[in-house]
């Protein structure tokens, strides 16, 4: 079935297949930065915005999202790219395989949550997952991006 | 010193943050045959009957393989320095399926759809046999989970085919019975450590292809490109020189990419079918059909003076391979290799045991190796020993553990040679609170808060075996190009190896491009494992890049027609010491390239080392434990570190914070369980928990310098060291505050509440 979306500014028409999840479709798009983590939604990785909310690309059934707007990293590159700064000053990509998914979510952050404490980003980001980092680099990256209370 | 010592960001860093296709999957190309494994349902079983003939007729199937169509020579699949240690147990497809997930057949077609479709399609009749499932019953069972005969061993490893047993190994210096019965002061105790999945985020994974010369070109997301290529050599039967391995980026590995998982499997269908081939792990196969920690029972008895000397260290050990041998030996002789040195007022050691072949996943390496579950036995058992003998658990340690210039008594010839281990204990006890705050403090509301430790060893790179070649060359422009085949998986190696390299050559960091890891182009390296890249190839880069200034300064000395004795090499030109001539490293790089009688200036070394030096660490765990419930709170961790000289403090940091988490879910989440068939229970982030941002308190990391008179700019390992003291730590706490001493892991809340209903326990305040 074709859908039409608007991906990262740009409106397209897409072939889906009926039980195609937008995730596969995404990196079918060629937006690389897509990834899967898991089978069963609960990683993270996989994280883009769905008319601006971050939401599970694997989750969502790719026919769902005819006629809504779709951003990914690529979408946001240059906001992304001042985020990475300090995340990459800190060391916490480390193998960066889950990096597009969290910093989508904390973009998201950024516009949803005015002033964040520590406790509200912590919850804000739990339902991405990181193996290498240990969590605490990003936290100190994100409180550096937002200006919250430096550690 | 200009670049070492300094907090660079990784060279790749902000690439892979934004998501640039770098990685293995983003890399294959569009027209890949996807490749799929269908999976046995047994945990042991022989195949009598398979009929594929309804998934080959599938339209868009390319081709689908059974055991008939492999070649019948057994292989290792554990990454490892040739001869590898780890026995020839497995084929690439076998009549006999050892495990639940083990691999039956083969299918490649032109898309996931038609690849699924097509496993359905395939009919397998099996003999079930009666399979081995508890480790510690293996060695009695009537089945012998290897039945064939023609297993391989490189070397004599204590294998006893017949009993399930792979390896049985015992190491002993002095009189441990006797010494034992001498002792005032005994404890004894048994450990259980889990099975621990790696769950690096990027699964299993790799692409291939055919080049234009007909050799078989595989990109895969591994640590271990030379060892895959051997590994391929033997098991298709083809030459190695056919054969050429690529690692782009990876997305973490600990240890699980040091074993062989995918590439067999798709290289096989492209020997076969002529065509580019590609293979994705799903989560549900990354953590049912690959590798996991080798689980083991330990049980440890020390014996002791009344001063509060440790005089007798003994553990005796019994380790799960699971279905294939995979790293069985090497993994279980780390158990005690990293833990028998540490404390050296001893009179009698020994680790003895065995490792066994059970029908479950197989074990394979996982930071720590060994180490990690050695580390929970023995200093759970010391602060067992500390109550016992009413002594500070941190005194006992400072007055037990080796120093600066000591032997013991498993290496008794030789000294180490590094070592603040003792400052790290001091350091420890000062950022956590120690003195204020051990053992407990009764909270309001039915909770106690507690603090507990452990320290720990590990290795740099495996003494006497692994070997690491560099090469470093000055290209036409002026910069350098560094080859090494060592595999940054994220810890940032590439970049440290650069700084390395820059220090040296007195130049900057973008000047130096870093290429890691081809077959066909990189110098050999065994690959990232055993702690060994910034210790070994750091090593052979060093020296490679002393080589490449020599030539400088011989070249820059030639054109100014002096003594190479007379000039320096300032990273930007060659100058007299008289300071009256100088030609730019620009001008020298450009000649060098150009007209008759010219040598490009490449820099070349090879490094090994007889030695492993130990990095340390002093670890303290603060708790809070609510005892109506049994949960277990995190509320901070300190970790302080001897890896030497630190090269990069940023992505040191990182890598102990990323370590003591994964420590932490060792210690409290993770399990990898089985039910009473064999299956996994465990196959995915819902049922096993790895840690998230709210389960791991704070992390306060301190570094306590020492100088390794053997390593690069006197740097040590740090990559595993970091994931050992959390479990034994944390369980100190936990005894500390309700009085669980907890011999198997993790600590859930289940065992804790228990523990808590019964009684207070814990030393005396």
């Amino acid at each position: 079935m074709q859908i039409n979306v608007m991906i990262n500014n740009k409106q397209v028409s897409l072939q889906v297949e009926p039980g195609e999840f937008l995730a596969e479709t995404l990196r079918k798009h060629g937006l690389l930065s897509v990834r899967r983590g898991c089978d069963t939604s609960n990683c993270g990785l996989c994280t883009v915005w769905i008319e601006g909310k971050p939401t599970l690309s694997c989750a969502v059934l790719a026919f769902r999202v005819d006629g809504k707007k779709i951003t990914t990293i690529e979408g946001v590159a240059k906001e992304a790219g001042e985020f990475a700064e300090f995340l990459v000053a800190e060391g916490a990509e480390q193998c960066g395989f889950c990096s597009p998914g969290f910093i989508m979510t904390v973009l998201a952050m950024k516009r949803e949550l005015p002033n964040p404490t520590e406790a509200e980003i912590v919850h804000y980001l739990i339902g991405n997952l990181c193996r290498c980092s240990g969590y605490l680099g990003q936290l100190r990256a994100v409180k550096k991006f937002l200006g919250v209370g430096l550690i | 010193m200009k670049i070492v010592g300094k907090g660079f960001p990784k060279t790749d860093g902000m690439m892979i943050a934004t998501g640039k296709p770098v990685y293995t999957d983003d890399l294959a190309m569009a027209r890949a045959l996807v490749v799929k494994i269908l999976r046995s349902p047994h945990a042991f079983a022989r195949i009598t009957a398979i009929d594929t003939s309804r998934a080959t007729e599938l339209d868009g199937v390319e081709c689908v393989l059974t055991y008939k169509d492999v070649p019948k020579v057994r292989f290792t699949l554990a990454g490892q320095t040739y001869p590898e240690p780890s026995p020839y147990d497995r084929l690439i497809l076998e009549e006999i399926v050892r495990y639940v997930g083990d691999e039956v057949a083969i299918v490649a077609a032109v898309d996931e759809q038609t690849a699924a479709r097509a496993l359905r399609l395939i009919k397998v009749e099996y003999e079930v046999w009666d399979a081995v499932l508890d480790f510690e019953t293996a060695k009695e069972h009537p089945s012998t989970v290897h039945p064939e005969d023609d297993l391989h061993c490189n070397y004599d490893i204590g294998m006893q085919r017949e009993r399930n047993v792979v390896s049985s190994q015992k190491v002993e210096a002095g009189d441990v019975e006797g010494e034992l019965k001498q002792c005032p002061v005994v404890i004894e105790e048994t450990f259980y450590t889990q099975a621990q999945a790696h769950a690096m985020m990027e699964t299993y994974r790799a692409f291939n292809y055919l080049d234009h010369t007909g050799r078989l070109v595989v990109v895969s997301s591994t640590q271990i490109p030379f060892h895959v290529r051997r590994q391929l050599a033997r098991a298709l039967q083809i030459p190695a020189s056919r054969i050429r391995v690529i690692k782009p980026r990876i997305g973490g590995g600990f240890g699980g990419k040091q074993t062989g998982a995918v590439e067999v499997f798709s290289a096989l269908v492209t020997l076969k079918t002529g065509k580019p081939a590609k293979i994705v792990y799903d989560r549900c196969e990354t953590f049912s059909c690959t590798t996991s920690r080798h689980a083991m029972r330990l049980k440890v008895r020390l014996g002791a003076d009344l001063s509060g000397y440790i005089r007798v260290i003994d553990i005796q050990g019994l380790s799960d391979t699971g279905a294939y041998g995979e790293h069985a030996s090497t993994v279980f002789s780390v158990v005690g290799a990293k833990t028998l040195p540490l404390y050296n007022k001893t009179k009698a050691v020994r680790f003895m045991g065995d490792v066994v072949y059970t029908n479950k996943m197989p074990a394979g390496a996982l930071r720590g190796y060994g180490a990690t579950q050695g580390t929970f036995a023995l200093e759970s058992a010391v602060n067992k020993l500390a109550e016992k003998l009413d002594i500070d658990p941190a005194q006992l340690r400072l007055q037990n553990l080796i120093r600066e210039g000591e032997s013991c008594l498993i290496h008794a010839d030789s000294s180490l040679k590094s070592s603040s281990l003792a400052r790290c204990i001091a350091k420890g006890q000062e950022l956590i609170g120690w003195n204020a705050k051990y053992p407990r403090t009764e909270m309001a509301d039915n909770k106690v808060r507690a603090v507990g430790m452990a320290v720990t060893m590990q290795g740099s790179g495996i003494a006497g075996i692994d070997t690491a070649s560099a090469e470093i060359r000055l290209n036409d422009d002026g910069n350098y190009t560094l080859l090494v085949g060592s595999t940054d998986m994220g810890t940032g190696s590439d970049t440290i190896l650069a700084q390395m390299a820059a220090e040296v050559l007195a130049t900057s960091l973008d000047s130096i491009i870093v290429h890691a890891a081809d077959t066909d182009v990189s110098p050999y390296d065994p690959g990232s494992y055993a702690s060994s890249t910034t210790y070994v190839t750091g090593m052979a880069v060093v020296m490679a890049a002393q080589d490449l200034k020599r030539q400088i300064i011989e070249s820059g000395a030639q054109q100014l027609a002096v003594e190479p004795d007379k000039v320096v090499f300032d990273g930007a030109a060659v100058r007299t010491l008289a300071g009256d001539k100088a030609v730019s490293l620009q001008k020298l790089a450009e000649r060098s390239v150009v007209g008759a009688g010219q040598r490009q200036l490449v820099g070349n070394a090879t490094y090994g080392s007889s030695e492993s030096p130990p990095p340390f660490v002093a670890g303290f765990a603060e708790v809070e434990v609510d005892k109506e419930t049994g949960k277990v709170e995190l509320l901070e961790y300190v970790a302080v570190v001897d890896c030497g000289t630190v090269i990069n403090p940023n992505l040191a940091r990182i890598q102990v914070e990323g370590g003591i988490v994964q420590g932490i879910g060792l210690a409290l989440y993770e399990e990898v369980r089985y039910d009473d068939k064999g299956r996994l229970q465990t196959d995915s982030f819902l049922q096993y928990k790895i840690p998230c941002r709210k389960d791991i308190g704070n992390i306060t990391v301190a570094f306590e310098e020492s100088f390794e008179p053997t390593g690069p700019f006197g740097a040590k390992s740090i990559g595993e060291v970091v994931i050992n003291t959390p479990a034994p730590a944390i369980a100190h706490a936990v005894y500390n505050a309700v009085g669980l001493r907890a011999t198997s892991l993790p600590i859930t809340p289940e065992k804790v509440f228990q523990a808590a209903g019964s009684r207070t326990g814990g030393p005396r305040p």
